[in-house]
């Protein structure tokens, strides 16, 4: 059939149930992506003959005879369309795969609809931003397109023509004070304000550089992403946005039982279906054992997973694989599968997994070897430590409380779903392109796995499409490793929407015990906390997650007694895997909803009692044990961060109106929480900084971006060190074939860690290019770098010859080690209304400030903060992964209820003034941190509102509703 | 998504045509529902829209909207007619979880053939007391009342072969005064409760209870009653579900308030009724929605 994609007349006939999105990446055009492939969340947007569809669920036949134009029809990079360029201009993206739907949805909405953009916009979802500035994007951009349409080009300045819609409300909704810098971050980077200025006028006194160079200190200032321009036109490439010669396809067999015994296996009538390359079973599967975690060190997570196991532990986990031309042959080899399974007994319950008799899950495999501490009690691993005497506290203590939490299971929701495209270069290496945070570590793991050399595999990422913590495992590298080894041929597999809840690890559940003990006051004299994770049918993460959980939860606070028994269990539902914030925030729930109670029985203000017992520079952290002196105060904020948030709940006019109705009742609710700015016992860099041969810079670092933005922060730190424009550095990265090393990107380390490496790397280079130069000028005195090569007198030595001198390039390397760490601070406030008869939580006021220390990038910051917030808050009002008996029910967007435009209001977003002695320019890492504190600090609120308080996640209108009229 | 068990797509043109469904095979309309799940148990599906149905059809009898009608369709259709119920149309199509882009393609029967109890226009059909033209696969028509055509949680009246054709609105449901209420667990989420007041010209009074239970219940009253007596009607109501969209017992009482609130509206001259207290949209100040 014929067709017309963004003005190009093609001819191809798709297959007859082929939708429209598939169709049109078949014709190359990967800027159509695939967040759901059901219709919910809007990634694939396209405009059919001027009316926008859902490509996913748009038979792709009807395209015949029909104009379709996807984002990259709309624009070039270095000619955007007006919507397109307002995205850039308010950073309206940060992953940027949902932003091709964004900016085509928006293309087609009109200055008058803009009121409406809530319910417009429901069916465009983005999981990292929290919708603010994708909001503010959308009204510059309709109504610069208006005016452009008007006559009037491209006027992409805010203000006149749409009578204020366009305007800078959802700026304005962050009120500015004395230390919000980032409220008023430079709106582009070309042009700086002057607060990016002052920023950058205190790097520059770090860095020790001549006033000279201020000019081009980027660091401190709101420079935009390097992918930018090509994010907003489709151009950019993410894992799958890419077209392998004669790659095949691979999907997987799936157990119905939540534990049982594969006794056989018929795979003939699979194998015997035209199409299939091979079907891979538990005999093709290397005896190694192995975690789909990935930490620095292998030893941190228990190995207790093969490739295909002959017990199946999970509902879904996978049985088989067949690898087939086209993903419906595999689909339908894989139902002709025959599987003969003894059905074991399973266990649901975390606390019944431990009890004597119940079903073990992974009794057969060695303790030591593994590493699980119990199997014979399905406990993977345990603390039980007591500081003092608890009981004796609590017993003299004035005031206790006690009460028990419960988290629930938390889909990371990436937009990009888990996939990989592996196959063999010419001189035989794998090689595999994959979604993951971990590039390096997943080499590594598929070396051990396979029995291969590292030096033979080769794994990379393009830009990944969301990360959450999610992507620190490895879903579907291992089999798509084996397929090509296999085959021969280049394999990909791709999860679907629904494989992500039915296979990919939620967020750890946790019950979480709390009991505090108090003098009237309020010094805190006891804190006892019992925890149970249940990590599911594998131990990825499990251990890791329960021991921070109980860390900065319980050292953020002073006390002479500390009492902590955690454990960590198996049992036959989905495993659990990192997640955002890595278990602080479970037991965050109880523990500041805890201390909520506290105030209460004691009639201190929250704030105050929180003054009353936090930690503060000088003070021992202590959990489980007192930390050693790795974790140092490298700034503290806290303090800050508590005053901002009290008087911005205090200030009039902050909060929107109480609604009408006498069933509303209001609350304010706060919660404070701490993190180490990185992970413990090393977190590795090592980075090369190379001058080029035509006086260009580039930087080869191992971290993955994912929307996290450290790589528009790593041209930061790289061009301020190299006194030139951020846009000189181009960045190689999350290749293990391009850099050193690069434990990943989690643990908040992108910045942290590879950029300081990085920022080591830099300097090194900038000393090896004056020594040159001075060489090249036969001067001895020291010139001055440029962005156009080194001053020396009167002379300038441009960078070519620089590098020409060199011997074609100059390169230099930095590494890290994360030796040192510091803490961070995060405090959130919310003023909530709640409706007593539907059990709505309105949120009337969200405010949350944060110790970052010194601000690399402003509006970068701003966007991680309200993303972080926007997710917590989803997580704590909405978002529900509901299983029975180990079965996902909520396998689809339409089920599982991710924040919309709607759901998410405007968070108030102010910043301690410190300044880290630890990170590099003074900053600390800031992208798990603002989530923790969200969920009690809602639940503190609706306690204050309606007298009940939460104790389970999520705070549903059913169930808040419920605790009310019980 | 792909079907790829999908292996030919046959044009319906006349009715003769639609012999073509049966086991394995089932009609296309919008295909936005049918794409978004794999039906993995279909080998074929006959396109309906080709039959080329006039979308909506506006005579003295009513209104006739064809199965094949699109939500954007209908959603637009011009208030000229004077009829009060009017706005219902759109409301009900706000109640649909997927978007505007979705209302493009999605059709008013396809929605009501999901039969979920989330699906808005068994919610608007219902409450309009429409019937339901079902052509039989045997060659027959046969005349169902909306509400009945439900008959539970993904359940209705259609055996293999048969297709829904349209549905007719009677005139008097039209120049009846409707008030539409909606809740979800979140603002503008899968309906947990989509509660539709009919108050006829004659002074007669209908509720229809949607999306809260498992089928459509319509409530009726030979006058506009009292709270207490609406509150017992729809306490009275046994088909209340529990799904990822809310709570069975939360799902009756969120409906008796709506109701509440919806016979408040109806009984206060038009326009004249208090703001709901149970808003669906987005919470935003004045200034920040201006």
């Amino acid at each position: 059939m014929r067709f017309i994609v963004n003005g190009e007349q093609l001819e191809a006939d798709p297959a007859p149930g082929q939708c429209l999105r598939t169709f049109v990446r078949d014709q190359g055009h990967f800027e159509v992506k695939k967040g759901c492939d059901a219709g919910d969340c809007g990634a694939c947007s396209v405009i059919v003959d001027g009316t926008p569809v859902h490509s996913c669920v748009y038979p792709a036949y009807r395209a015949e005879n029909r104009i379709v134009t996807t984002v990259a029809g709309l624009g070039e990079p270095d000619d955007l369309s007006p919507l397109q360029q307002s995205f850039v201009d308010n950073l309206g993206f940060q992953c940027g795969f949902c932003t091709a739907g964004m900016v085509v949805t928006a293309t087609t909405l009109k200055p008058e609809q803009l009121g409406d953009l809530p319910r417009l916009m429901k069916g465009n979802l983005c999981r990292c931003t929290g919708y603010r500035a994708v909001e503010a994007s959308i009204r510059q951009g309709v109504c610069a397109s208006a005016r452009a349409a008007e006559g009037g080009g491209h006027d992409d300045g805010p203000g006149s023509g749409c009578a204020g819609i366009c305007g800078s409300d959802s700026h304005g909704a962050v009120r500015a004070t004395g230390k919000s810098r980032a409220s008023e971050s430079a709106t582009t980077a070309e042009a700086a304000s002057a607060e990016g200025v002052a920023s950058a006028e205190r790097v520059a006194l770090l860095t020790e550089s001549p006033a000279s160079e201020l000019a081009t200190v980027t660091v401190g200032t709101s420079v935009r992403p390097p992918a930018a321009r090509r994010i907003v036109t489709g151009r950019e490439e993410y894992t799958l946005d890419t077209a392998v010669p004669g790659v095949l396809h691979l999907k997987l067999l799936q157990s119905p039982h939540a534990h049982a015994r594969v006794l056989s296996m018929d795979t003939s009538a699979a194998e015997a279906l035209p199409g299939v390359h091979a079907v891979l079973t538990a005999a093709d599967s290397p005896a190694t054992l192995y975690s789909t975690a990935r930490h620095q060190w292998r030893t941190d997570d228990p190995d207790d997973t093969t490739l295909f196991d002959t017990v199946v532990r999970y509902r879904g986990q996978r049985v088989a694989a067949v690898v087939a031309d086209s993903i419906g042959i595999a689909e339908a080899a894989c139902r002709l599968i025959e599987v003969e399974y003894e059905v074991l007994p399973a266990v649901f319950d975390p606390e019944a997994a431990r009890q004597p008799g119940a079903p073990l899950l992974h009794a057969d495999k060695s303790p030591t070897a593994s590493r699980i501490a119990e199997p014979e009690r399905n406990v993977i691993a345990s603390v039980h430590s007591e500081i003092g005497d608890v009981e004796a506290a609590l017993a003299e203590a004035d005031v206790t409380v006690a009460g028990t939490w419960q988290t629930h299971r938390v889909s990371h929701a990436a937009l990009e779903t888990h996939g990989s495209v592996g196959w063999l270069d010419e001189q035989g290496r794998l090689v595999l392109r994959t979604s993951s945070q971990v590039p390096f570590l997943v080499r590594d793991e598929l070396a051990h796995i396979f029995a291969l050399d590292p030096a033979a595999v080769r794994v990379y990422t393009a830009r990944v499409g969301g990360g959450f913590g999610g992507k620190q495992e490895i879903l579907t590298e291992d089999v798509v490793t084996a397929a090509v080894l296999a085959t021969g041929r280049p394999v990909q597999f791709e999860f679907t929407r629904s494989d992500e809840f039915s296979i990919a690890p939620c967020r750890h559940p946790m019950r979480v015990k709390v009991a505090l003990g108090a003098t009237r006051d309020g010094h805190l004299t006891a804190i006892e906390l019992d925890v149970l994770s249940d990590t599911g049918a594998y131990g990825n993460h499990g251990p890791g997650v329960m021991f921070h959980s109980v860390g900065e939860t319980v050292s953020l606070y002073n006390a002479a007694n500390k009492k902590i028994d955690a454990e960590v269990v198996y049992t036959n539902n989905i495993p659990s895997g990192a997640f955002r914030g890595y278990g602080l925030g479970q037991v965050l729930f109880g523990v500041e909803s805890a201390l909520d109670e506290l105030a209460r029985e004691l009639g201190i203000d929250p704030f105050e009692l929180r003054r009353i017992n936090a930690v503060r520079p000088g003070d021992p952290l202590v959990a489980s044990h007192v930390e050693g002196d790795d974790l140092v105060f490298g700034s503290y904020g806290l303090d800050q961060c508590l005053d901002l948030v009290e008087s911005a709940l205090a200030r009039d006019g902050a909060s929107l109106p109480v609604p009408h109705g006498t069933e509303w009742s209001v609350g304010t609710g706060i919660a404070a929480a701490m993190i180490a700015t990185m992970p413990p016992r090393g977190h590795f860099s090592t980075v090369s900084m190379t001058l080029e041969s035509d006086g260009g810079y580039l930087a080869s670092v191992g971290t993955s971006e994912f929307g996290n933005g450290t790589t528009t922060v790593h041209t930061q730190i790289a061009s301020s060190v190299l006194g030139t424009a951020a846009e000189s550095i181009r960045i190689r990265q999350s290749d293990t074939d391009a850099s050193g090393h690069d434990t990943g990107a989690f643990g908040s380390a992108g910045s942290v860690v590879a950029g300081k490496a990085l920022y080591s790397a830099a300097l090194s280079l900038k000393a090896a290019i004056l020594r040159t130069a001075s060489e090249i000028a036969g001067e001895w005195s020291e010139g001055h770098l440029g962005p156009d090569g080194v001053t020396i007198g009167e002379r300038l030595v441009p960078l070519a010859d620089i590098a020409a001198a060199a011997g074609g390039t100059l390169t230099a390397s930095g590494s890290e080690d994360g030796a040192k760490r510091s803490l961070a601070f995060n405090v959130q406030g919310f003023r909530v209304a709640v409706n007593a008869t539907t059990g709505e939580v309105r949120i009337l006021h969200s405010v949350h400030a944060a110790d970052p220390g010194v601000i690399l990038n402003p509006e970068q910051l701003r966007g991680q903060i309200e993303g972080g917030v926007a997710q917590a808050i989803g997580s704590t009002l909405y978002e529900e992964m509901i299983l029975d008996e180990g079965l996902v029910k909520t396998q689809v967007f339409r089920s599982y209820h991710l924040p919309q435009f709607a759901d998410v209001p405007v968070t108030e977003v102010l910043f301690a003034e410190t300044e880290d002695s630890v990170g590099p320019f003074g900053a600390k890492s800031m992208s798990e941190a603002p989530y923790n504190p969200v969920a009690p600090a809602l639940a503190n609120a609706v306690r204050d509102a309606v007298g009940a308080r939460p104790h389970v996640l999520p705070i549903s209108r059913d169930r808040v509703w419920r605790s009310i009229n019980a | 998504m792909d079907l790829t068990t999908i292996t030919a797509i046959v044009p319906a043109r006349t009715r003769a045509d639609l012999a073509a469904l049966g086991a394995g095979s089932a009609p296309l309309a919008g295909g936005s529902w049918l794409f978004s799940e794999p039906q993995n148990h279909l080998t074929s599906l006959v396109d309906l829209m080709a039959l080329g149905w006039p979308s909506l059809v506006v005579s003295g009898e009513g209104l006739e909207v064809a199965a094949t009608c699109t939500f954007a369709e209908l959603a637009a259709l011009p208030d000229d007619q004077g009829w009060p119920a009017h706005p219902v149309l759109y409301q009900c199509c706000t109640a649909l979880l997927g978007s505007f882009k979705v209302w493009n393609v999605a059709t008013v029967g396809g929605n009501i053939c999901a039969s979920l109890p989330a699906g808005p226009m068994t919610s608007l059909f219902s409450s309009l007391d429409a019937t339901a033209l079902v052509w039989r696969a045997d060659g027959g028509d046969e005349r169902v009342p909306v509400a009945e055509f439900v008959t539970g949680n993904g359940s209705n009246v259609l055996r293999p072969g048969d297709v829904l054709r349209s549905v007719q609105v009677p005139q008097s449901s039209l120049t009846g005064r409707t008030a539409y209420r909606k809740i979800a667990l979140s603002p503008l989420g899968r309906s947990g409760a989509v509660i539709v007041g009919l108050l006829r010209a004659d002074g007669s009074f209908m509720l229809t209870v949607s999306g809260a239970t498992v089928k459509p219940e319509q409530l009726r009253f030979d006058r506009l009653p009292g709270a207490g007596e609406l509150a017992a009607a729809v306490e009275a109501v046994t088909t209340w579900f529990t799904d990822p969209h809310g709570a069975a017992d939360w799902r009756r009482a969120v409906s008796t308030a709506l109701a509440l609130e919806i016979r408040d509206e109806l009984a206060a001259p038009p326009g004249e009724a208090p703001p709901s207290h149970y808003t669906t949209d987005r919470y935003v100040s004045e200034e920040a929605a201006r």
